[in-house]
């Protein structure tokens, strides 16, 4: 057996609507995190993803299905005996307790002494950059320092799991990045392992030691960041991570064929694959044509450029109508002069950059 | 010149023109009021009623039971009254936080629909009189009323049971009616409560009894110091759930009062103890000022 923290079998949850329909929540997820493993679960708003925290975190009960956590079995455990800590979206710090007495609460309330606790408060504090702030109350302080707050009360008892749930979302974007890296420094340190819950596909590409992507309270597919968006089990996960250009069709010996006429050449990595199915092209992975050797391309008539620092976007259609849009590198300049002018560009692409995806995989 | 008036100097005066109004008001209903019964708890009783112009403090000392030393001995039976008063309203106030804070609790989390009607049942006592209310209670619990005839028929007791006319249904009375003041403020800062930092609590390992002396208590306490405050202060000087449910048997400071203006026409020692009650009310009011001041200054530095 995999030697996992924390271990779903089979949990699934659904919650009943106002209208008297019901909706799943949790469509019998199986899920094993590793030790010291920082885990993010995405998908858009409604996908399970914070079901999926709070069964884990004793807040949401299944309906059927087991948690293990360390081996044992926490299904029916009430949150306050889990060894479990979260750090919530808007933070949740007491108002009515200082900056010190938040951050020692867990051990507090685990009947640690008052001078240990301290120290450990102050070491907790000093960990998350807050060193000395003990005596502020949660209102004093900035939305980032709050959040580090509720990270250090989070973490001082040691959990064997930490579980975020969207904790950056209120932080402007400067901040949000260095928290990440923060975040990702301090879960090596801890040796604990994370689970974090987000919406924003560029945070859980940047932070994740494996993604797992959600929607319709099933996982679409939990692997690394880079395979997630370099290879994506299915049109779902390769359509929210990421911009993405699909074009389906037909396989026919190294090519991708559209009914309406459309070519895609791929390297042949299905083997001799026929049948039907979608090929994923990147935005970035299209340059424009006149740079290199002889890359299979697509010609397009160029809709509008747009300039967005460190690249030009380029949205367009085939000939036939397809919407194509490509991302050229601010680099090359030159080349994008000579588009805006003629208003149609040739797209190469590297067929080995092309990604398939087989429509058994969506379901079709 | 007013055009040459600054900006704030401009805004103070409007403010002075809009206040005047009612600080007139104040001034003329209120604090004149008070100083005519300062001066009277001053001065000595007239024979007839009325007042003598000479100055007399031994208003005071008689409500200690040291009154006068020319005339009477050491004799506690007002300080009893008082004490019973504080006692009565004391227990007012515990009786109705216990029905009411619960009870927030429940409303809080309803639907929006029967959180509305809710409200309006508590309400609704206000639109009846307050007598007609009280002496339904005295249907309920005089010797031939309905608990007693009940428990008569079934054989539980043999003789009917002083139920009316005691400290109990004295403070019955007041529950049932200061409930909704206890209620409103309670529901209001129960309702303001953020449940998140409940959960919170127990995600930390707090079980359900430490969250709720540790986080639910402390963020609900100033609804319940408010609503205490409010329920305390009348209940202390209310006179007429005693005269109806306490009949000559319970004496209470609103009653001594309204005693000493009417039938003993001790104008002077009934202005003494109204300053009484009313310096134990501004005593409560200035530390809950004082209290919920701190708290202000917590929540806005």
């Amino acid at each position: 057996m995999r030697d996992s923290i924390v271990r779903l079998e089979g949990a699934a949850k659904t919650f009943p609507t106002p209208e008297g329909q019901s909706v799943i929540a949790l469509d019998k997820i199986d899920l094993d995190v590793d030790r010291n493993e920082f885990l993010t679960l995405l998908g858009p708003s409604g996908c399970g993803k914070t079901t999926l925290l709070q069964a884990i975190s004793g807040f949401v009960e299944l309906d059927a299905g087991r948690i293990l956590i360390d081996g044992v079995d926490m299904t029916t455990r009430p949150p306050y005996r889990r060894p479990v800590n979260t750090v919530f979206q808007n933070y949740a710090l007491f108002p009515h307790m200082t900056v010190g007495e938040n951050t020692g609460y867990a051990l507090e309330v685990a009947g640690v002494a008052k001078s240990d606790r301290m120290k450990q408060v102050a070491a907790a504090l000093d960990m998350v950059g807050l060193a000395g702030m003990e005596g502020r109350r949660p209102r004093q302080l900035s939305g980032g320092q709050q959040q580090r707050v509720a990270l250090a009360r989070a973490i001082i008892a040691r959990p064997k799991l930490l579980l975020l749930d969207e904790p950056l979302s209120a932080l402007d974007k400067n901040l949000r990045q260095s928290m990440q890296i923060e975040l990702k420094t301090l879960q090596s340190e801890l040796g604990i392992s994370f689970i974090f819950v987000t919406h924003d596909q560029q945070e859980a590409l940047t932070m994740s030691d494996r993604v797992a992507v959600l929607s319709g309270g099933r996982i679409q597919q939990l692997d690394t960041p880079r395979n997630i968006y370099d290879r994506p089990a299915n049109s779902f996960v390769a359509t929210f991570v990421g911009a993405s250009n699909l074009f389906d069709g037909q396989l026919d010996d190294g090519w991708l064929l559209t009914g309406d006429g459309i070519a895609i050449r791929h390297l042949p990595s299905l083997g001799k694959a026929s049948g039907k199915a979608k090929a994923l092209i990147r935005p970035e992975q299209f340059f424009i044509a006149g740079e290199g050797r002889d890359y299979p391309f697509l010609d397009v008539e160029v809709e509008q450029i747009v300039f967005v620092g460190a690249s030009f976007e380029l949205f367009g259609h085939t000939a036939e109508g397809r919407k194509v849009v490509a991302e050229i590198p601010a680099g090359r300049r030159s080349f994008i002069g000579e588009v805006e002018q003629a208003k149609k560009a040739r797209l190469s692409y590297d067929p080995s950059a092309v990604h398939l995806i087989r429509c058994d995989a969506d379901g079709i | 010149m007013a055009s040459e008036m600054s900006l704030a100097g401009r805004r103070r005066v409007q403010l002075a023109l809009l206040l005047a109004p009612v600080t007139l008001f104040f001034a003329v209903f209120f604090l004149g009021p008070l100083a005519i019964m300062i001066v009277t708890s001053l001065l000595a009783p007239g024979l007839y009623g009325g007042v003598e112009w000479t100055y007399y403090p031994h208003n005071y000392g008689r409500i200690l039971g040291f009154a006068d030393p020319a005339f009477e001995v050491f004799d506690p039976v007002y300080l009893s009254i008082f004490l019973r008063s504080l006692k009565i309203a004391g227990f007012t106030v515990i009786a109705t936080m216990v029905v009411c804070y619960p009870a927030a609790f429940c409303i809080a989390r309803l639907s929006e629909r029967w959180r509305n009607f809710c409200l309006f049942l508590i309400t609704l006592p206000f639109f009846t009189s307050l007598i007609v209310r009280l002496f339904i209670w005295v249907l309920i619990l005089r010797q031939t009323g309905i608990v007693n005839e009940a428990l008569l028929a079934t054989g539980v007791i043999t003789r009917p049971l002083e139920l009316i006319y005691t400290d109990g249904a004295i403070v019955l009375g007041m529950v049932y009616i200061f409930i909704p003041f206890m209620f409103m403020p309670i529901y209001a800062s129960v309702e303001k409560l953020d449940w998140t930092l409940v959960r919170a609590s127990l995600d930390l390992g707090a079980g359900p009894v430490r969250t709720f002396v540790r986080i639910i208590l402390p963020l609900t306490a100033p609804g319940i110091a408010g609503g205490a405050i409010i329920v305390f202060i009348p209940a202390l000087g209310n006179f007429v759930v005693p005269a109806v449910l306490g009949g000559a048997k319970v004496m209470m400071l609103g009653n001594l009062i309204e005693q000493q203006f009417l039938s003993a026409r001790n104008w002077p020692f009934g202005s003494a103890l109204a300053m009484m009650v009313m310096s134990v009310m501004l005593v409560l009011l200035f530390i809950h000022v004082v209290a919920s001041g701190r708290r202000g200054a917590d929540a806005t530095n």
